[in-house]
């Protein structure tokens, strides 16, 4: 097992990095090419969404990334230090009808829609020290890329 | 990469070539230009995507922003898209069935309906 851990200041320009950062170490840990896409944005929309949490609640904590390159699967986890309700389990991954509600605003909600379109193996919990967003995707082992 | 942002008058339309990627950095800057068009009384607009390169749910908010205000107007938004990366994601969230999505400039400037 390998891990590549990320943490930068919530600030906006720095989503890209994150997404950057963890395609590449995707790619290095064999997950196949066509779905390199899919990881870009699934990271990108965890980390919108905890940069988001951050700066709505005055947080000067920096977002945690944590890639983790096993044998067959890639992991990422995107963790935000803003308490949940104590001892609350899994949230809901909330559907597009909430989003697409003609009346109300986009919310932050659609990124997680995203991402629950997106990836199979997606799990959103939150608890007193802060949220957490755990992805995987199979993978065939590390590969040497020139 | 940053986006990169044009406009151009066809007719009763304006077509917003967008470039680059649209993300929670970058939004704000398509939004400010859809919000600037339809202040000056521009309400049919066509949003050529063909040059994106990324786009997540903040540029898809920012669209969506978009149709709402000009819908406002009586006015219309229509996008035009070939890439199937970029596709993907109005299905994922059901806004294939919000944009009309045409496949050329041409055709997005002649729709009607």
């Amino acid at each position: 097992m390998a891990i590549v851990e990320l943490r930068f200041s919530a600030q906006p320009e720095h989503v890209r990095t994150a997404r950057l950062v963890a395609a590449a170490v995707a790619r290095r840990a064999g997950v196949e090419e066509a779905v390199l896409d899919e990881v870009r944005l699934a990271v990108g929309e965890a980390c919108t969404r905890a940069v988001g949490l951050h700066r709505s609640h005055g947080l000067t904590a920096p977002v945690r990334v944590v890639l983790t390159e096993d044998e067959k699967l890639f992991s990422i986890e995107v963790g935000d230090e803003v308490p949940g309700p104590p001892g609350s389990g899994d949230e809901t991954v909330p559907g597009m009808d909430a989003a697409l509600d003609p009346d109300t605003e986009v919310e932050d909600d659609m990124g997680l829609a995203v991402i629950s379109g997106l990836v199979d193996d997606v799990e959103v919990t939150s608890g007193e020290s802060g949220g957490v967003i755990r992805m995987s995707w199979p993978a065939s082992g590390a590969v040497d890329v020139p | 990469m940053d986006l990169s942002l044009s406009t151009r008058t066809v007719g009763d339309r304006t077509v917003v070539e967008v470039g680059g990627e649209i993300d929670v950095y970058t939004a704000p800057k398509l939004r400010e230009q859809l919000v600037e068009l339809v202040n000056d009384g521009s309400y049919h607009l066509v949003v050529d995507m063909e040059r994106v390169d990324f786009l997540d749910s903040t540029g898809l908010g920012v669209l969506v922003g978009g149709l709402k205000r000009v819908r406002a107007h009586e006015g219309s938004l229509r996008l035009v898209c070939n890439q199937e990366r970029i596709l993907k994601i109005f299905r994922i969230t059901g806004l294939t069935k919000v944009f009309p999505i045409h496949t050329t400039v041409e055709d997005a400037v002649a729709a009607t309906d």
